[in-house]
């Protein structure tokens, strides 16, 4: 008795046959279920993903996922710790995403695309030190600040509206400040509002100061 | 018998009175806190913040900071002061320069910038609060001591 070595075919030929097979299915109408219940179950299907979709978007919206990583939490949180940002009379306090990703939702997804670079960093160590964050410190912070540049510093302004700041409640120096820089459009919040949240880095070329 | 029972009585006297009047003494200050402890600190109050420039007692001093600091950074890495105070950003923020002996070094050699022994603002300028003072300072200067007492005496 002799059989015949019929050769095993490959990995990618079998994956070809499969996704010949799917689309074959795909592209026939439905012998089976009715318009309707296709419509309704689509539907159904399509509110879970996104709801599914936002509460993970969400999940990676919070401090308590920025500080999962020791990056965030030894360095950047540790410092914002003694800033008004986060102690202060009131005791309203502002977190991570509420200056460092914006609220509104193309923005918020087109940040959360950029911040894949973040993963890769986090994957590869780039800052795992507390030297090499150091390091990193000024690249780090140029990039926030040309973000908020662009925007016209819309992160603080969620708060922080020009329209509602009463002057006469400031100080006169902030007054003086305000109406010759803020309310003339002439700069924006983060020209003069540089580590009011996190310290600094090395200042020596940054316009403005020595 | 009775001139050492005298004697006796008087110096217990003696002490314990002094040891009231060093009880008063000492808790001029400190409150009744006992020497090895230490007491509760002032309530902290807020840095002025008026921006109202105070003259100097006398012409060395160095000028005190009529408005708050609070939050400023001044490191290796950055001086939040010079941000505002040093000579190119005066146009812009309209504050005083930081003095002109601040480019010197310690041999009277000057500097193109500012001196780097001078570079720690706060070792000098410091920021007011309103507190009570717990000593009375009868401190008077130099222009009221040149004057003298009444008006119409000789320079």
């Amino acid at each position: 008795m002799t059989t015949t070595e019929v050769p095993k075919p490959s990995f990618w030929s079998r994956a070809l046959s499969f996704a010949r097979e799917i689309w074959a299915v795909l592209i026939r109408p439905s012998s089976i279920f009715s318009l309707g219940f296709l419509v309704l179950a689509g539907f159904v299907a399509g509110v879970i993903f996104w709801g599914a979709f936002n509460t993970a978007l969400e999940l990676t919206n919070t401090e308590t996922f920025c500080i999962s990583c020791h990056e965030m939490r030894s360095n950047v949180a540790e410092e914002l710790k003694t800033t008004i940002h986060y102690n202060n009379r009131s005791g309203v306090r502002a977190h991570c995403p509420d200056c460092h990703v914006p609220h509104e939702w193309t923005h918020k997804i087109a940040r959360k695309m950029q911040a894949s670079k973040e993963v890769w960093g986090k994957l590869f160590g780039t800052i795992n030190t507390r030297e090499k964050f150091l390091d990193h410190r000024l690249e780090l912070a140029i990039h926030e600040w040309a973000r908020m540049k662009a925007n016209d510093s819309l992160e603080c302004r969620n708060c922080h509206s020009a329209q509602s700041m009463d002057t006469t409640r400031q100080s006169p120096r902030a007054v003086e400040a305000h109406q010759r820089f803020l309310f003339t459009g002439q700069k924006t919040c983060i020209d003069c509002h540089k580590g009011i949240a996190h310290h600094l880095p090395d200042m020596r070329n940054v316009p403005g100061w020595q | 018998m009775t001139h050492r029972l005298r004697l006796l009585v008087a110096a217990a006297l003696v002490a314990a009175l002094s040891s009231v009047v060093m009880a008063q003494t000492f808790s001029a200050l400190r409150g009744h806190t006992p020497i090895d402890q230490e007491g509760p600190p002032p309530p902290m109050t807020p840095e002025q913040n008026s921006s109202v420039r105070e003259p100097r007692n006398y012409p060395e001093q160095p000028p005190v900071i009529p408005h708050s600091t609070e939050g400023y950074e001044v490191s290796v890495n950055a001086n939040k002061c010079l941000s505002c105070h040093a000579r190119t950003r005066v146009r812009e923020s309209q504050a005083p320069m930081i003095s002109i002996t601040h480019f010197s070094d310690r041999d009277g050699q000057f500097l193109a910038s500012i001196s780097p022994r001078r570079y720690f603002c706060t070792q000098c300028h410091v920021p007011q609060h309103n507190v009570q003072i717990p000593v009375d300072n009868d401190f008077v200067d130099i222009d009221t001591v040149l004057k003298g007492a009444a008006p119409g005496r000789p320079r």
